[in-house]
């Protein structure tokens, strides 16, 4: 049976809660809640804690929620069946108490935890499971989680057994199955079912609605939304966590997330000791608080490179329907893959470490950060920066330099292309300023464009009118799975090269195939070279140059127990329900 | 005599403000985009006389800088590395406005050494280098767009007080229609839609035009009053009762009236449109990196951290204030010279 390995996919919520494996079942009476009994060190009952947010949520309803801040509340206030522990990174159980795979890993049996309440005190099922798969597999919903429940072209089928057993039935064998479920949280039918009837689903669970209206499996449920300002969770009372002194988890009374639009802006809050936890922020803010630490009454924590990686990406797109030849004259030079060597090679990937991110970062030669231990591939050769090396790359693709330096091509035509940014990312404009200046040492003039976020968007998926991009990506999950979007040929996120019919070329093919083939492949270790070969030939092939993997930075004041911060999102907040005030 | 000494001391220190920019080559050590990837954000380098032990040196010396252990990203002082400061030495190539090649620099230090007058940036370039190199985009363009708006003011100032009726009208209210248009918003939008491929030179080029082609309407309103007043004086009638044509009547009589007002806007306007590009490049629609100007030298105190740790990042926009006082005493003191000596 495959259950710890098991990776997960989505690029986006992961929705839940956790524990650690270990699980008592209680078996006084059938009237006694199946609740989980967590190995948390017991902390104190009661207190309050405050985190800022970028801004308000779009929706708390987890089936439309697409934002950051929605997604971080609504992980407070649901649950899901198998959940994603973000320390060990593997999956454990959650409202599943157990589970159990067909040996051709394609049917899935959950047995359900017995006598378990929503937050508003009516009880669950197997038939809310139901109902929540169906929500997110409605065409007409629109889900974010519609996409990664179609494995094999066919959407997984659901269905009852009886109360608390359900089976899933996929039409392929699926790598990440188990990983799947964190993410889908368990929507209660008896307050949801009437909207998807009536076809008014779209408008339930909007933020403006009363707490009662609400009701979810998580640690935390609605207390109070003050709009622009703030909004206030309280504690479960129905919650099925306990900790190891049989005290029903959470300890903390009340979360209250305050709404605080800039990066700077929340740190200076945080400095101020308006808010308990600080999560996610730039090295260079660190640095601020790093100051005032010992006196401040906060601990600021590196956890090292998440899974974010930044990279840079020549525009590779097929051009003939656009009318831009200016740019198609240039993709003579990005499609050869000794040009993108030569750019690999000559940029300074200790620089951008340096300078972008005090040294707080690792630098990248694939997409797999370090902080991804179960799927890096450690043989991946590091190559040093070498303008040498460059500058014979270039000449063996036939060009050459004029007498000032500058580097011209076989048309004579001076080596010149402009690289887009999005001027809200201080972090990225900064690498392409380092990497104009490293080029500019190989006779390359490059200029810097940093356009408004949306702008930039629009040239990349669909005017195609740019030359090169720094772009990053951050997948929700460690699982290569998570990547499928960014590798294989028709993905959405194929930046390079998108919208492609069929591989443009070999190595695409080959990408292609090792993506496809671990995708359905059970096996860690047949599926981890697969992986370390996807890597392997992006390093080779450079479609991205990879740069750079910033470090999780959190801080949080001393005051808090049992703080455990990951490099999976959410970072700090993950065992919310474990957390309590000293 | 007090307002002409006023406008010589003026007009001298504006010379000498743009001789040390026009030559800017010369008197920074560095060249403006050289980066220091060892040293971003080191505090300003102090020269000394005295070394730890106490004795004199004749020939003032730097120290190198290495990284404090105790704190990341802070430097402290390496007294094992000394540096004379040289002056008149050898350093990167620069051109002399945009023609003459030269290698001579004011002053420097021997290298591995740094001098750091205003100390460095987040890519560890000089500050001072890049504050002379970055005054030349900013003088430009406000003396560029400056010029241009007064120049457009005059034409259709002219045109509007000269003429009246509904030429008059729809001059000024088209001028209404223009200061009321949300020009910021309308820039962003501009930005966005032009395309990748523009020089530095033709985003200068734009920012001179916008700025230009949006201030004209108050020096037009005030050339439209002169020379509404102008062409009812008796000799201007006179004039045109001789059968004077309208262009001789503009050029010869009325005009004439308006160059004090002219020159008094164009102080004005110079200083507001040095603030213009400032602006405009600190919200990003300025020249782009690694071009220097004061917008940009100051766009990094966005950043909480640049404006909690970094103090000398500040330095840019204390210089600017000497920079606006020299231009509007230069203007203060026309004003007074109009009082007195009419033109």
């Amino acid at each position: 049976m495959l259950k710890i390995r098991l990776p997960k996919l989505s690029a986006f919520a992961l929705v839940g809660t956790i524990v650690s494996s270990l699980f008592v079942v209680s078996t006084a009476s059938a009237q006694v809640a199946d609740r989980m009994v967590t190995d948390t060190p017991a902390g104190h009952a009661g207190g309050r804690i405050a985190v800022a947010l970028r801004s308000d949520p779009k929706t708390l309803n987890p089936a439309l929620a697409e934002d950051a801040t929605s997604r971080d509340i609504i992980y407070c206030m649901n649950a899901d069946l198998i959940h994603i522990n973000r320390e060990t990174q593997r999956t454990e159980s959650a409202l599943a108490k157990s589970w159990s795979v067909s040996h051709d890993g394609r049917t899935y049996t959950l047995r359900l935890r017995r006598g378990l309440r929503f937050s508003d005190g009516k009880p669950f099922n197997a038939d809310d499971v139901i109902f929540t798969f169906q929500v997110y597999l409605d065409e007409k919903i629109h889900s974010p989680q519609r996409d990664l429940l179609i494995v094999g072209g066919k959407p997984i089928s659901v269905q009852k057994i009886d109360d608390y057993t359900v089976r899933f039935q996929l039409a392929q064998p699926y790598a990440a199955a188990e990983r799947l479920f964190d993410g889908m949280p368990i929507l209660p039918k008896h307050l949801l079912e009437n909207a998807y009837k009536n076809g008014t689903f779209a408008k339930s669970w909007s933020i403006s609605m009363a707490p009662r209206e609400f009701a979810g499996l998580g640690p935390f449920r609605l207390k109070e939304y003050v709009p622009g300002q703030r909004i206030v969770l309280e504690r479960n009372p129905y919650y099925w966590k306990m900790d190891t002194a049989g005290y029903q988890l959470p300890y903390l009374n009340e979360i209250v997330f305050l709404f605080v639009p800039s990066e700077d802006a929340q740190v200076i809050r945080f400095q101020a000791g308006d808010t308990d936890i600080l999560s996610s922020f730039s090295a260079q803010n660190f640095a601020v608080l790093a100051h005032k630490q010992e006196t401040a009454g906060y601990h600021l924590y590196d956890l090292g490179p998440g899974l974010e990686y930044n990279f840079l990406f020549f525009n590779l797109n097929d051009l003939s329907s656009k009318n831009l030849p200016q740019i198609a004259r240039k993709q003579v030079w990005f499609q050869d893959v000794r040009f993108r060597q030569a750019v690999s090679a000559a940029i300074d990937r200790g620089g951008i470490v340096g300078l972008v991110y005090s040294g707080r970062a690792a630098p990248l030669w694939s997409q797999v950060t370090p902080g991804n231990k179960l799927w890096v591939d450690s043989a991946l050769p590091h190559p040093a920066r070498s303008l040498d090396r460059a500058r014979g790359l270039l000449k063996s693709a036939g060009f050459s330099w004029k007498g000032d330096g500058t580097l011209i091509d076989e048309h004579a035509s001076p080596v010149e292309f402009s690289i887009l940014t999005s001027s809200s990312n201080t972090e990225r404009t900064k690498m392409a300023t380092i990497i104009q200046n490293d080029l500019s040492q190989l006779g390359m003039q490059v200029h810097v464009v940093s356009l408004d976020f949306s702008a930039m968007v629009d040239r990349l998926l669909n005017s195609f009118d740019y030359e090169a991009a720094i772009m990053g990506v951050a997948s929700g999950d460690a699982d290569p799975t998570s990547e499928m979007n960014v590798w294989v040929s028709s993905g959405g996120t194929h930046l390079w090269h998108l919208n492609e019919v069929k591989p443009a070329t070999p190595w695409e093919a080959e990408l292609d195939r090792l993506m496809n083939q671990q995708l359905i492949t059970l096996n860690y270790e047949r599926r981890k070279r697969l992986y370390d070969q996807v890597q392997e030939v992006v390093a080779q092939e450079l479609p991205v140059i990879c740069l750079a993997s910033p470090d999780i930075l959190v801080g949080a004041k001393d005051s808090i127990g049992n703080f455990h911060p990951a490099i999976l999102d959410p970072y700090a907040l993950w065992n919310v329900e474990e957390l309590y005030v000293r | 005599m007090k307002h002409r000494r006023k406008l010589w001391g003026a007009l001298i220190l504006l010379a000498g403000l743009h001789g040390v920019v026009l030559f800017a080559g010369f008197f920074a050590p560095y060249s403006s985009s050289a980066q220091d990837r060892e040293l971003p954000f080191a505090p300003p380098t102090r020269a000394h006389f005295f070394d730890i032990r106490g004795k004199f040196h004749a020939h003032p010396f730097v120290y190198g800088l290495k990284d404090d252990p105790k704190n990341f990203g802070a430097y402290e002082t390496d007294f094992a590395q000394v540096y004379p400061l040289q002056f008149f030495v050898q350093g990167s190539r620069y051109r002399i406005a945009g023609m003459f090649y030269s290698r001579l620099h004011l002053f420097g230090v021997g290298s591995p050494g740094r001098i750091f007058v205003m100390g460095s940036d987040g890519y560890g370039r000089d500050q001072f280098t890049r504050f002379l190199y970055g005054g030349q985009i900013s003088l430009a363009a406000g003396l560029i767009a400056a010029a241009f708006s007064v120049v457009l003011g005059i034409i259709i100032g002219a045109l509007a007080g000269f003429y009246g009726g509904w030429i008059d009208d729809v001059l000024m209210r088209g001028g209404d229609l223009f200061m009321a248009l949300p020009w910021l918003y309308l820039l962003f939008a501009v930005r966005a839609a032009l395309p990748l491929h523009i020089a530095e030179w033709q985003v200068f080029l734009l920012l001179v035009a916008v700025i230009g082609l949006i201030g004209w309407v108050r020096p037009a309103r005030l050339i439209r009053g002169v020379v509404l007043s102008a062409k009812e004086r008796n000799f201007v009638v006179a004039a045109r009762a001789f059968g004077a044509s309208d262009a001789y009547l503009l050029r010869r009589h009325i005009l004439p009236q308006t160059y004090g007002i002219v020159l008094t806007q164009m102080t004005l306007l110079i200083p507001q449109y040095i603030l213009a590009e400032v602006t405009l490049t600190f919200l990003g629609l300025g020249v782009g990196e690694p071009m220097p100007s004061w917008g940009s030298l100051l766009s990094s105190l966005q950043q909480y951290y640049v404006l909690s740790s970094y103090w000398w990042m500040f330095v840019p926009a204390l210089l600017l204030i000497p920079v606006f006082l020299a231009y509007y005493l230069a203007a203060d003191a026309l004003q007074e010279r109009l009082k007195t000596v009419p033109l």
